[in-house]
């Protein structure tokens, strides 16, 4: 098996209502794929048949049984008032590797290395609640590093943050994906970093299409995707996506051929 | 000083005086996670239902703590089995479960008035008629809590601290939960003669809450809960000798002391300039 991790005709659900329906994915070693579809498509539940702690009632998944799986949640869902220092934070992800409660010397060593990596070092004493935006995302990545994840898999990790975050975040993972990563990570932001991504994969409950941003992220695959008409320019060789219901009737874009748009005001 | 020492010179108070200790110690340590899982109501709830188990194993000659010890065991696994069900929630699956429970043990002392004055204790707690076998138990039951915070420390604090990705990691959350509720049920069973049904809830919360105020690092939570919950005990045990007063009630009294001090401090620290948030 070539792929990390391969999805074949996956459906899962919570409780009755499916979530996914004959979902087909696969992720290869070193790629740097991004999910986006609206609320409620289908994102998180795909990281988590991926992780293994949501389970398909049809389909297979196929991985390799040591596959290592770093997670990181959604900001949101972080209880920021819980008693732990960066640095105890980023132990969590040597979580059964040891028995004993206190890290090991190698362990201190590895989690100052990740935390040097990523630019965090400074502050592994601190609450987490006292830092900035990119730095509470950092903390989060590091924690899933120290796995020494071949996979790693972000639920949207620019959800309100910003511009300036948003940047250091993608820049982060654009490094790491250098490195050698296969990155997996969902987003709604299309505009911001779907169309950064090398690979897309544009889901309502079901894979609605995927390739490249500027293959997949056109009119017609996003009214499938969201069910609402949406307006794609070319801006530098990049699509951007235009709502056209949040702009005004004298900017209004008009058609280009191919089905991408050019703004008019 | 002769005054001092006097009380530690009946067998009584000292075997008090030690189970109170261990009892500060053991709500302390089993607190933090009670407080930091949100499980406040639950710790307060059982306590009470488990006083229908304590009637009931006495109507039924069963020993005391098999009795109410399998009750709160039961009664906890009800709890997160109704929970489930999204259309309840969890707070008031632990109002039906708790309250009727109690109900049941109500009834029973009404129904059997004879031997009421013996659940003066389970309500309001008495650590002077503890016995040596009480002395074991909870004894027994620290160390049983100690060794099961020791050895699943990580999981344990992954899965109270983040459970979704716990369990992604390969923590088996599902079991750490029921072990939890087990420890839960036995630390109440086993503090229930001394701090009382009515105070257990308030052993488990104050200390971690006072720790929770003095650190934001887990671990040192963690050490400065059971250091206040066994001080509490010995201090609330040592000074109820001479106030003349519940000993149960004593304990729960310096603890909150104790809290409403380090409450003042800790705001009026907070009040003073803060170092700069982190940039970047």
């Amino acid at each position: 098996m070539e792929e990390l991790i391969r999805m074949e005709k996956v459906t899962a659900a919570y409780g009755q209502d499916p979530v996914l329906v004959n979902v087909d994915l696969a992720v290869a070693p070193g790629a740097f794929m991004g999910i986006v579809g609206p609320s409620g498509s289908g994102k998180t539940s795909v990281l988590r048949v991926m992780t293994g702690s949501l389970r398909p009632i049809a389909g297979r998944v196929e991985k390799p049984p040591r596959l290592r799986i770093g997670y990181v949640p959604q900001v949101d869902t972080v209880n920021w008032y819980f008693p732990v220092t960066v640095r105890e934070a980023v132990l969590m992800g040597r979580t059964g590797d040891r028995r004993l409660p206190w890290a090991s010397r190698e362990e201190l060593r590895l989690a100052d290395q990740v935390l040097e990596h990523l630019g965090i070092a400074g502050v592994a004493d601190r609450h987490i609640r006292e830092l900035s935006g990119g730095q509470q995302q950092r903390v989060f990545v590091a924690r899933a590093m120290l796995r020494r994840p071949q996979l790693l898999l972000l639920d949207e990790p620019t959800s309100g943050v910003d511009v300036r975050t948003r940047h250091d975040v993608l820049h982060l993972l654009h490094e790491l994906h250098h490195d050698g990563l296969a990155i997996v990570v969902t987003t709604h932001d299309l505009n911001g970093v779907a169309a950064h991504l090398p690979e897309l994969v544009c889901l309502h409950r079901e894979v609605v299409a995927r390739g490249r941003p500027r293959e997949v992220l056109t009119p017609e695959v996003l009214e499938r995707t969201y069910g609402a008409p949406m307006e794609v320019l070319i801006h530098g060789g990049m699509p951007v996506v235009v709502d056209p219901a949040g702009i005004a009737e004298d900017e209004k874009v008009v058609p280009l051929e191919g089905g991408h748009h050019e703004h008019a005001g | 000083m002769s005054t001092l020492v006097e009380p530690f010179s009946y067998e009584f108070f000292r075997n008090g005086i030690l189970v109170a200790t261990l009892s500060g110690v053991l709500t302390g340590l089993v607190g933090v996670y009670v407080v930091l899982r949100g499980m406040s109501y639950i710790g307060h709830g059982l306590s009470h239902a488990i006083f229908g188990g304590a009637v009931a194993s006495f109507v039924t000659n069963v020993n005391f703590f098999l009795g109410a010890g399998t009750w709160g065991v039961v009664s906890t696994l009800l709890i997160n089995r109704v929970a489930r069900r999204r259309t309840i929630g969890a707070d008031a699956a632990i109002g039906v479960v708790t309250s009727a429970s109690l109900a049941f043990g109500l009834a029973l002392l009404s129904r059997f008035r004879s031997f009421t004055r013996n659940f003066d204790a389970a309500l309001f707690g008495n650590v002077l008629g503890v016995e040596l076998a009480d002395l074991a138990v909870v004894g027994g039951v620290t160390l049983a809590a100690g060794l099961f915070v020791f050895l699943l420390y990580r999981p344990l604090l992954f899965a109270t601290f983040d459970p979704e990705v716990a369990e992604a990691s390969g923590v088996r959350t599902g079991w750490l939960d029921t072990g939890f509720a087990i420890v839960l049920a036995a630390t109440v069973v086993a503090t229930m003669q001394i701090l009382g049904v009515l105070l257990i809830a308030a052993m488990l919360v104050i200390p971690p809450v006072i720790g929770r105020l003095l650190t934001d690092s887990f671990g040192r939570m963690l050490g400065l809960s059971v250091l206040i919950g066994g001080l509490s005990g010995f201090a609330g045990m040592y000074l109820s000798w001479y106030l003349n007063i519940s000993s149960g009630a004593t304990i729960v009294l310096v603890a909150a002391a104790v809290f409403v001090v380090v409450y003042a401090i800790s705001g009026a620290r907070r009040r003073l300039p803060q170092r700069e948030p982190a940039v970047g």
